[in-house]
């Protein structure tokens, strides 16, 4: 097990990409709204919103995006995942959207949920924040801001931990069959 | 779901390859039905009312009784996730032609569906499929033993209202005797740990069904007083003539859900109907278009536990 983000460490990361996002993408602020994938896209995004407003002065909304029923593997992984709600109170038709997730890894996720928006409408533009991008892309699919780079194995798996969600904030690289230690991290 | 009294399931997958009754399902598998029910609500609720989940799937609606609100709703649920549908209808089928149940189903079977829907006026066929079809088989009515989707649909609809499945007085009147909804709801409604109250005719209603987790009566006061939801069932004419009761008028007079009787039940009381309905027979037309009918809440929800179902059997 090896810890890739201290607490501190994801305070900083999240406070760097609001800045980044802010220089990148000026133009598109004022119009954009924040779609987090579930489910620790969620409070990544608002997070991030709540660090753009910092920056910006401008409160972004913030939308849910459940990929589950858009999934290319969804008859393949044996019993069926719980689906939960896509919560999208604005339009995205002709606004600059924010995704927003934790970890980018095959892309095949992101493909998804670039399907998904698609059937709420169509975009101006779609934008790409991942806390952790771990490589081994199956897909073309980038990221326009990215947290931290973390070269990894095929058979490890990146927890990322976040206070919303696993009550602490650490991001953790681990063998898939080895267990995640959680007091180890004290 | 910010509510914490509300009832949700705990993060668990699904195991079951059929769905022929609600009495084998335990309450967490209710529950999960519930909420992925509620994510598939708002699929409805889009401009593009479609998610590729179930794309390349085939699935059979298998009637051989009459039905329309039951098929075109497992039907539209069945395109809302891109499955591709077959209707296969007993007046328009060999059936009538006098091929028997099971060559059909062989027959069916041959054409190697995702997932047969079934409806059969004899208890049990949905189970006597499932020995000759690969597919994954769905009850949607059988004689008159159970209607499971149309439970889970109610249940859906008080969950959404009342935001609790629990601690509620049930009240299914009219015609329990071949009721397959009342039995699906009486075993849903016992694992929630609600109180269900039976209430119509005694030629409706033999003693034999105080034998189930349930409370009976002959008075629909009673059964009334006190209630969180009413469900009227649909006077099955078709299956007794008026052999049961004196005359329809009568049966009205004694058994019908007046606004005058609905003031026993609780304020905020849901009025629950499965359809088709009978106005002024079972129920009152006021009471039928009145602020406490969830009826038409029904109808749309039955697409979202149908989809559920779909979703969780075939995925």
């Amino acid at each position: 097990m090896r810890v890739i983000m201290t607490a501190e460490a994801m305070g900083r990361t999240l406070s760097r990409m609001a800045h980044e996002i802010a220089e990148k993408f000026p133009g598109e602020l004022a119009q954009a709204v924040m779609i987090g994938i579930r489910t620790r896209g969620l409070p990544l995004a608002h997070r991030l919103q709540g660090l753009l407003r910092g920056v910006t002065g401008m409160t972004l909304p913030v939308g849910v995006l459940d990929i589950t029923l858009y999934r290319d593997d969804l008859t393949q992984i044996g019993p069926a995942p719980l689906v939960r709600k896509t919560e999208l109170p604005f339009r995205v038709t002709d606004r600059p959207v924010f995704l927003v997730d934790d970890v980018l890894f095959t892309g095949r996720t992101v493909r998804a949920a670039l399907d998904e928006l698609v059937d709420y409408g169509r975009p101006r533009t779609v934008r790409l924040f991942v806390l952790i991008d771990r490589d081994h892309r199956e897909l073309p699919i980038q990221a326009d801001v990215v947290g931290q780079f973390v070269a990894t194995e095929l058979d490890e798996i990146v927890h990322v931990l976040l206070r919303e969600t696993d009550g602490r904030d650490s991001v953790v690289v681990t063998r898939r069959t080895e267990p995640l230690n959680l007091e180890a991290l004290e | 779901m910010t509510d914490s009294a509300f009832p949700v399931a705990t993060p668990e997958r699904w195991h079951r390859r059929h769905l022929l009754a609600i009495e084998p399902l335990s309450r967490e598998e209710i529950l999960t039905v519930l909420d992925v029910a509620a994510a598939m609500k708002e699929v409805s609720q889009r401009d593009v009312k479609k998610v590729p989940a179930l794309r390349g799937k085939t699935i059979v609606l298998l009637f051989f009784e009459p039905s329309t609100r039951t098929r075109t709703s497992f039907e539209i649920a069945a395109k809302r996730l891109s499955a591709d549908t077959v209707s296969f209808t007993v007046s328009g089928s060999s059936v009538a032609k006098g091929e028997t149940f099971l060559d059909t189903v062989r027959n069916i079977q041959a054409m190697a569906p995702d997932a047969v829907v079934v409806r059969h006026r004899s208890a049990g066929a949905p189970h006597f499929i499932t020995d000759y079809i690969d597919a994954c088989v769905i009850n949607a009515g059988d004689g008159s033993h159970e209607h499971p989707t149309q439970a889970l649909l109610d249940a859906m609809t008080v969950r959404e209202r009342l935001g609790r499945l629990d601690g509620l007085k049930v009240a299914i009147i009219g015609d329990i005797l071949y009721s397959r909804v009342a039995r699906s709801n009486v075993f849903l409604w016992h694992k929630m740990g609600s109180e269900v109250w039976l209430c119509g005719p005694p030629t409706l209603l033999p003693p034999v069904f105080r034998q189930w987790p349930v409370r009976v009566t002959y008075r629909i006061e009673e059964a009334l007083e006190g209630a969180d939801v009413v469900m009227v069932l649909r006077l099955q004419l078709e299956r007794h003539g008026s052999l049961r009761f004196p005359s329809v008028r009568e049966y009205f007079q004694r058994y019908g859900l007046t606004r005058e009787r609905l003031k026993y039940a609780k304020e905020g009381v849901l009025i629950m109907h499965p359809g088709p309905m009978n106005r002024g027979v079972e129920i009152e037309s006021e009471v039928a278009d009145g602020p406490y009918s969830v009826i038409l809440d029904q109808v749309a929800n039955g697409i979202a536990v149908r989809m559920a179902v779909l979703y969780l059997l075939l995925c």
